[in-house]
C-alpha cells in the first residue's frame, strides 16, 4: 500500500513535467501480441505483479475478452520508467486488433503521440498492420517497431540465425516502405533504423527483447539470443535483456514528448487559427492556457458511472470546473479528474496539459467530443474511421416493459462507440444496430445481456447494401408538388479516385475553392463538375453545373437536403447510395420564396434523382471481406471448400513449413457463421483473421433477388420501381 | 366540371351571390386554407352557411394528389372554395391547367382579394405597385434575400412593394417579417405600411418608418405589409395621413 501511495505521488509529480511524459499506443494486426506486451511492460515496470501479467491477460479484464481471447476495448494504463537516471511517465493505450473494433484504434490515435507497431515475426506485416499504421501516420503519430514472437522463428520454424535475421530485415523494410508511401514528407525523419534503436526484437510472452543500443550495454545480440533459445535458457535471456527495459527505453528515446509532439500535431487535428491565444496555448502545451480537451473514449466504470477519457492539449483540469461540450452545445461540470496508475484510475486534484486524463461528470460528452472552458472554440477535426458499418441486426427487448431501458442502453453504447450506429424507430418499435461486422454486434448484444442484465431478441445479421449506378442517365425533369419548380438532373458513376480524395481528407468543402477544383479535376471530374461540387456525402457527390440561375443560391440548401434524403435511402431498396454523382444541369424556380420552400424542393430533387438512377443501370453493391486462414497442409481442401461455398474467391496461397496460408475474398453476406464452420471444418486448427475489402457489385444474376429480399424485409412493394413511379 | 369560388377576405359571408349559387348546385364541395386563411370563419360555419358538407383539402391533395380532384371533376360538378380571389395563389393555376388538359371544363367565380383590399385600406394607387414577394420563415437559419431584391428593384422604378407574409407553420406577424428583412439589409429608415385583419370590422393600418413599425402591436393575424416607393403621389400621402396615422415627415416623399 505504501508503495502504491508513493507511486501516486510520483505520477502526480511527473504529470507536471511534459518533457518527461510519453503518450503512446500499441497497435498491430490481431493476435500479434499487443496485450501480452502491454501486460509485461506493466509488470516489468512494477505496476502489476508478475503473476498477474501474462498467463491470463490482465488488460483483457472484460469477461468477453477473456472468453474470446481477443481485445475488444482499448485499455488505458500508465507506468513509470527510469531512463538514464531520470524518471518518465508513460501513458499507454493497448488497442484491439480485430477489424470489427477498429474504431477504438482510430480514436486512441488522437490521444497519443507515438505508437509501437507490433509485428508477429512469423506472420509478418499483415493488412491490419497496414491499416493501423496508416491511422497513426494520418494523425501525425510517430511509429516505432517491435517485432514480436521471435522465439517462434527458432522453435517452430527452426530457422538458422541467418535466416532469422533475414526475416527481421524483411519486416523492417516492409514497414519502412509503408511509411514512405503513406507519409513521404515525414519519411526521412520517421524511417525506422535498427542502428538507432527505433526497432526492437523479442518475445512479449517470454519477456525478452533486444535492440542495437541495448546490445551495446547488455552484450546480448542476435547470436546470443539464438544460443539462449536453442539451449532452452529463456529465463536467463529475459534477465540479461529484459523486455520492459529495452522497449521502454526505445519509447522514451524515440517518441516525442507532448511538448515536441503538439508543436506539429495541432495543425493536423485542429483547423482554427494557430496564432490565436488558444492556438498558441495548444501548440505550446500550456497548462496555463484555456482548456482544450478531446474525448477519445467513454468508459463505463462500475463505481463512477461514465468516465470520459481524453487528451488534454492545453489548460489544467480541476474538479468543479464547468466545460463547454462544443459539439453537443451543452455545459457539464467536472466532478473529479484522474489519471491512470497501472490499470487503475486514481483521482487527483488537477491534471495539466499533455496528459491523458480521466474525467467524471462530462455526461453529455461522446467519444470524439471537444471540451473547453472558452465560449467559442473551433472543434477538433472529427476522428474519421475509414470503414462504414456493413452489418445490421434488429433488436428488441424480450419483455416489452424493458423497452425504455433498452433504448437507454443502446444510446449509451452508441455514445461509447461511434462506429456502432443505432437507429431507433419509436413508431414501428423496430430498433436497428449496425456495426463493423458480425463479431462487433455479437459483442455489443452480449454486453447488453451481461452488463445491463437485459434479455433481448435479435434478428440474424444482415448486410447493408449500397445502391449505385453503372451508366449515365438521360436528363430527368423533377417537378415540385406545386408544379412551379423544375429540376433537371443527371446521375452517373462517380470515379473511385474522387471518393478517395474526400475520404482521405485531401479535399473537403471547407478548403480553398480553386485548390479543390484542381484536385477534383485531376481525380476525374470535368472542369464544370469540379467547380460546381456542392456536397460530398458517404461516397456520393452533388454538383451544380448550371449557370446564372436566379434564386438558386438561396435554394441550394433545400436542393442538398433532397440529395441527402436520396443518399440515405435510394430507389431500389431504400438502401444508402454509394458512388453516385448527381448533377443539377438546369432548373426553373418560382420567383417567390414560399413557392419554393422545403415541401416543394426536397421531394422534387429526391424524386428526380431516383428516376434518373433507375435509368442509369442501377445495381447493388455489397461489402466484401478478405480472409486470411492458416491451416496445416492436409486441411487445405476443407478450407477451400468452405470459401468456395460462400461465393468466395481464393486470391493467394502461401506455404511455410507444413502450414499453408490461404488469402481469399468473399461477400460479408455469405461470411456469417464462418467462425463456427471453419472451426468444425478444421478441428479448430485454423488461425484466421479478416479485413474489410470494400464494396463490389453483386452478381448480375442475384441482384433482383437481393433487392426483393430487402424490400420484403422493409415491407415495401415487391417490385423493382420504375422511373414513372417518381416523376409523372 | 371544376369551379373555383373565391371566398373573399374575412368570413363566410364575403362570398359572392354567384359563388353561393355555385356551391348550392355542386355535387362535391372542397375548401382549402393552405394558400391563405379566413380568420373569421371555420369549416363548420361554412358548412352550415352553405347547408352542405365541405371537405378540407391539404397541400398534398392540391399538389401531389391533384389528379384525384381532376378525375372526380370529370364526372361530377366539383367546387373548390379558396380564400381571397382564386387565381391570385399561383398553386391553383397549376390545378386549373391540369384539369383543362385532361378535358375538364373549369370556371372561376371571383372574390375580393387582399391585393385590392390593400389599395382600399391604405389609399395607395394600384398602378403604383411593382412586383410582390413573400417574406418566408427562415429554413435552418437561412433567410431568403428575394424580398429585399424585389423591394430594391421596385424602388428603382419608384414602385411600392406588397409583401405577403408566410403562413406556415404559423402566420407571420409584421414584426417578425420586419426583423427578417432587417437581417438582410438595414432599411430601418424606409417607410412602410402594416395592415392587419383586412376585411374584418376592426382592421389596423399603420404607416411609419420600418424602425418604428418594428415595435408596433398589430394584434391578431393575418398581417400584410407594403414597403413604400421612394416617392408618393400627394393623394397617397393624404390618405396615409388620414387612414394610417402616418407621421408628418412622410410629406417629404411627395414630389
Ligand atoms: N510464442 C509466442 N507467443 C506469443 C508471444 N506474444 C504473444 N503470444 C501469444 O499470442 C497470442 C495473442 O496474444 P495477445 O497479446 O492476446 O495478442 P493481441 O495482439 O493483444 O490480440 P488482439 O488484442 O485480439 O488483437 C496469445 O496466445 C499469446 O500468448 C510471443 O512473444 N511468443
Ligand atoms: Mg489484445
Amino acid at each position: 500500500m505504501a508503495r502504491a501511495k508513493k507511486m501516486v505521488e510520483k505520477i502526480s509529480e511527473l504529470m507536471w513535467k511534459p518533457e518527461k511524459i510519453r503518450n503512446m499506443g500499441i497497435v498491430a494486426h490481431i493476435d500479434h501480441g499487443k496485450t501480452t506486451l502491454s501486460d509485461n511492460l506493466l509488470a516489468g515496470a512494477g505496476m502489476i505483479s508478475e503473476e498477474l501479467a501474462g498467463q491470463q491477460l490482465y488488460l483483457d479484464f472484460d469477461e468477453q475478452e477473456q472468453e474470446r481471447g481477443i481485445t475488444i476495448n482499448a485499455a488505458n494504463v500508465s507506468m513509470v520508467h527510469e531512463y538514464k537516471g531520470e524518471e518518465y511517465l508513460i501513458n499507454l493505450i493497448d488497442t484491439p486488433g480485430h477489424v470489427d473494433f477498429g474504431g477504438d484504434v482510430t480514436r486512441a490515435m488522437r490521444a497519443v503521440d507515438g505508437v509501437i507497431v507490433v509485428v508477429d515475426a512469423v506472420e509478418g506485416v499483415m493488412p491490419q498492420t497496414e491499416t493501423v499504421l496508416r491511422q497513426a501516420l494520418r494523425e501525425n503519430v510517430k511509429p516505432v517497431l517491435f517485432v514480436n514472437k521471435v522465439d517462434r522463428l527458432i522453435k517452430e520454424l527452426e530457422l538458422t540465425a541467418e535466416q532469422m535475421q533475414e526475416r527481421l530485415v524483411k519486416v523492417i523494410t516492409e514497414v519502412n516502405k509503408l511509411i514512405k508511401s503513406m507519409r513521404p514528407e515525414k519519411y526521412k525523419e520517421w524511417m525506422l533504423k535498427v542502428e538507432e534503436g527505433s526497432v526492437a526484437f523479442g518475445s512479449a510472452l517470454y519477456k525478452w527483447a533486444v535492440s542495437v543500443p541495448a546490445m551495446k550495454e547488455t552484450g546480448v545480440g542476435f547470436k546470443e539470443v539464438y544460443e539462449y533459445i536453442k539451449a532452452g535458457n529463456v529465463k536467463e535471456l529475459s534477465k540479461k535483456s529484459p523486455l520492459h527495459r529495452v522497449v521502454l527505453d526505445m519509447v522514451i528515446k524515440h517518441m516525442p514528448s507532448p511538448i515536441e509532439a503538439q508543436k506539429e500535431r495541432i495543425q493536423v487535428i485542429w483547423k482554427g487559427d494557430l496564432n490565436s491565444d488558444i492556438g498558441k496555448a495548444m501548440t505550446n502545451c500550456d497548462p496555463k492556457g484555456p482548456v482544450a480537451l478531446m474525448i477519445t473514449k467513454i468508459v463505463a466504470d462500475p463505481h463512477a458511472g461514465e468516465v470520459a477519457v481524453g487528451r488534454l492539449f492545453s489548460g489544467t483540469l480541476k474538479a468543479g470546473m464547468e466545460l463547454n461540450i462544443v459539439d453537443r452545445r451543452t455545459k457539464n461540470r467536472i466532478q473529479t479528474v484522474g489519471l491512470y496508475m497501472g490499470p487503475r484510475r486514481v483521482e487527483v486534484s488537477e491534471v495539466p496539459a499533455g496528459n491523458i486524463v480521466a474525467v467524471v461528470g462530462l455526461r453529455d460528452a461522446v467519444a470524439g467530443s471537444t471540451c473547453t472552458n472558452l465560449d467559442e472554440f473551433v472543434p477538433f477535426e472529427s476522428i474519421k474511421h475509414y470503414s462504414e458499418p456493413v452489418v445490421t441486426m434488429a433488436i428488441e427487448a424480450k419483455n416489452p416493459r424493458d423497452l425504455p431501458k433498452l433504448i437507454e442502453v443502446l444510446r449509451k453504447l452508441a455514445k461509447e462507440d461511434t462506429t456502432l450506429h443505432v437507429t431507433l424507430n419509436e413508431e414501428t418499435g423496430e430498433h436497428l444496430i449496425s456495426g463493423m461486422g458480425e463479431l462487433h454486434l455479437e459483442v455489443k448484444v452480449e454486453k447488453i445481456r451481461r452488463d445491463y442484465g437485459l434479455e433481448v431478441i435479435t434478428s440474424p445479421p444482415i448486410v447493408v447494401f449500397r445502391e449505385t449506378v453503372t451508366s449515365t442517365s438521360p436528363i430527368v425533369e423533377g417537378k415540385s408538388p406545386n408544379k412551379h419548380n423544375r429540376f433537371y438532373i443527371v446521375v452517373e458513376p462517380l470515379p473511385e479516385e474522387v471518393i478517395k480524395k474526400f475520404k482521405e481528407g485531401e479535399v473537403d468543402m471547407k478548403m480553398d475553392k480553386k485548390e479543390r477544383r484542381r484536385i477534383l479535376q485531376e481525380a476525374g471530374l470535368s472542369k464544370e463538375e469540379a467547380a460546381g461540387v456542392q456536397e460530398y456525402m458517404e461516397g456520393n457527390v452533388f454538383c451544380d453545373v448550371t449557370k446564372g440561375i436566379q434564386y438558386l443560391n438561396e435554394t441550394m440548401e433545400l436542393i442538398l437536403e433532397g440529395f441527402r434524403e436520396a443518399v440515405r435511402a435510394g430507389p431500389l431498396a431504400r438502401e444508402p447510395l454509394m458512388g453516385v454523382k448527381v448533377k443539377l444541369v438546369d432548373c426553373k424556380l418560382h420567383e417567390d420564396a414560399v413557392h419554393r420552400g422545403p415541401a416543394q424542393v426536397i421531394p422534387a430533387v429526391r424524386s428526380a434523382i431516383f428516376a434518373a438512377m433507375l435509368q442509369a443501370n442501377p445495381t447493388l453493391l455489397e461489402p466484401y471481406q478478405k480472409v486470411f486462414i492458416t491451416v496445416p497442409q492436409d486441411m487445405l481442401g476443407n478450407v477451400t471448400r468452405e470459401i468456395q461455398g460462400r461465393r468466395g474467391q481464393i486470391l493467394e496461397m502461401r506455404t511455410e513449413g507444413d502450414m499453408v496460408t490461404v488469402v481469399a475474398k468473399a461477400p460479408v453476406k455469405e461470411m456469417f457463421g464462418f467462425a463456427g464452420s471453419i472451426r468444425s471444418a478444421t478441428a479448430g486448427k485454423a488461425i484466421w483473421s479478416v479485413e474489410h475489402a470494400g464494396f463490389e457489385p453483386v452478381p448480375q444474376g442475384l441482384m433482383e433477388e437481393f433487392v426483393m429480399e430487402v424490400r420484403k424485409r422493409k415491407g415495401l412493394k415487391l417490385e423493382i420501381p420504375k422511373p414513372e413511379d417518381f416523376v409523372g | 366540371m371544376l369551379t373555383f369560388v373565391g371566398l373573399g377576405l374575412w368570413d363566410e359571408r364575403d362570398v359572392s351571390f354567384k359563388g353561393y349559387e355555385a356551391v348550392k348546385k355542386a355535387d362535391k364541395v372542397y375548401v382549402e386554407f393552405y394558400t391563405s386563411i379566413l380568420m373569421g370563419t371555420s369549416i363548420k360555419k361554412l358548412s352550415s352557411f352553405f347547408g352542405k358538407e365541405i371537405k378540407l383539402l391539404e397541400r398534398k391533395d392540391l399538389e401531389e394528389e391533384s389528379w384525384k380532384i381532376v378525375e372526380e371533376a370529370l364526372k361530377l360538378n366539383v367546387v373548390i372554395l379558396t380564400p381571397g380571389d382564386p387565381m391570385v395563389a399561383t398553386t391553383h393555376s397549376a390545378l386549373k391547367l391540369e384539369a383543362e388538359k385532361k378535358g375538364v371544363k373549369t370556371s372561376i367565380i371571383h372574390g375580393a382579394s387582399i391585393v385590392s383590399a390593400v389599395c382600399g385600406l391604405t389609399g395607395l394607387h394600384n398602378y403604383r405597385f411593382g412586383k410582390s414577394a413573400t417574406v418566408s420563415h427562415p429554413y435552418k437559419g437561412k433567410v431568403s434575400i428575394t424580398p429585399i431584391e424585389i423591394i430594391e428593384r421596385n424602388w428603382s422604378i419608384d414602385a411600392h412593394t406588397l409583401l405577403y407574409l408566410d403562413l406556415h407553420p404559423k402566420p407571420m406577424s409584421i414584426n417578425e417579417a420586419l426583423e427578417i428583412l432587417l437581417k438582410i439589409k438595414d432599411i430601418k429608415d424606409s417607410f412602410a405600411v402594416g395592415i392587419a385583419r383586412a376585411g374584418s370590422s376592426n382592421p389596423i393600418v399603420k404607416c411609419n418608418r420600418i424602425g418604428k413599425l418594428l415595435h408596433e402591436n398589430f394584434g391578431k393575424p393575418l398581417h400584410i405589409l407594403v414597403v413604400l416607393a421612394k416617392t408618393l403621389h400627394f393623394m397617397e400621402f393624404e390618405c396615409l395621413r388620414k387612414f394610417a396615422n402616418a407621421p408628418d415627415e412622410l410629406e417629404k416623399l411627395v414630389n
